[in-house]
């Protein structure tokens, strides 16, 4: 089959993660996997961005696939049904305002740059090493410790059941994924 | 001598649960899936010749094999 160059994103997402533990401020770019998706969605009514352009899905399936680091087994009923779907994106909503929150604490004053990423939203990893000051508020380098612990995080995820199920299990319950999908199903209908 | 009829297989989704993710139309040799509107895959039958990369690939495994006529 026909290569095309967004059949290389995942070199992209790899640099991403890689990135983020040299100089935490690179965990800004991510937030590219969060609108153009929606972007996408919203004006074209497609899934393109998880049909082509993923990063991230086609590492899983790289990993999974060629390497070989994937069980291939089928995911379990429950991971694949609407309520763990939506109940994982809504979830995810949470977690990801608290860390605004956390964003927002650190822009007014009320509390102090944390540097520290947090995996599976209870693991403080210590990661000063890559935070070498920022020409603007500490809050700005608030949101990238806390949006690079989302991506970790998923990351991390989306690894384990890898291993465990096939290799892109990950899209089944990505919660970007999902939220296209909605908006895919209000914006052109169930016909 | 008794003959055997093979019937054709095609790749049927569960459109139902299918999560849209394009995987396979990815693998797809005959380029016979298409991921209608965002919402699920869509299988092109006189395209499909039954190969099953797609169901193999299916994250989600949502894609089953099935001999033409057949229903469940």
């Amino acid at each position: 089959m026909k290569k095309h160059w967004y059949d290389y994103m995942w070199i992209v997402s790899l640099a991403y993660l890689i990135l983020g533990f040299f100089n935490i401020l690179f965990a800004w770019l991510g937030l590219l996997c969060f609108f153009i998706p929606l972007l996408i969605s919203a004006v074209k009514g497609t899934k393109g961005y998880c049909n082509r352009y993923c990063g991230r899905g086609q590492l899983f399936g790289l990993l999974g696939g060629r390497v070989g680091l994937s069980r291939k087994r089928d995911i379990p009923k429950w991971m694949k049904s609407r309520g763990f779907r939506y109940g994982f994106l809504a979830f995810f909503f949470v977690m990801f305002f608290q860390m605004l929150w956390n964003t927002y604490l650190v822009f007014v004053g009320t509390a102090d740059l944390k540097q520290v990423v947090t995996l599976l939203w209870t693991f403080k990893l210590p990661w000063q090493w890559a935070y070498h000051g920022t020409l603007f508020h500490p809050g700005v380098a608030q949101f990238a410790f806390g949006f690079y612990s989302v991506m970790l995080t998923s990351t991390i995820l989306g690894l384990i059941t890898m291993v465990l199920f096939k290799p892109r299990s990950w899209c089944v319950y990505c919660p970007m994924g999902t939220m296209t999908q909605m908006i895919c199903r209000v914006r052109n209908g169930r016909k | 001598m008794e003959r055997t009829i093979r019937r054709k297989r095609k790749a049927v989704v569960d459109t139902d649960m299918c999560v849209a993710c394009g995987c396979c139309v990815k693998v797809c040799p005959m380029e016979a899936i298409e991921i209608w509107r965002g919402i699920a895959a869509r299988v092109a039958e006189e395209k499909c010749v039954g190969c099953g990369k797609c169901a193999r690939e299916c994250p989600a495994s949502v894609i089953e094999i099935r001999e033409e006529g057949e229903r469940r």
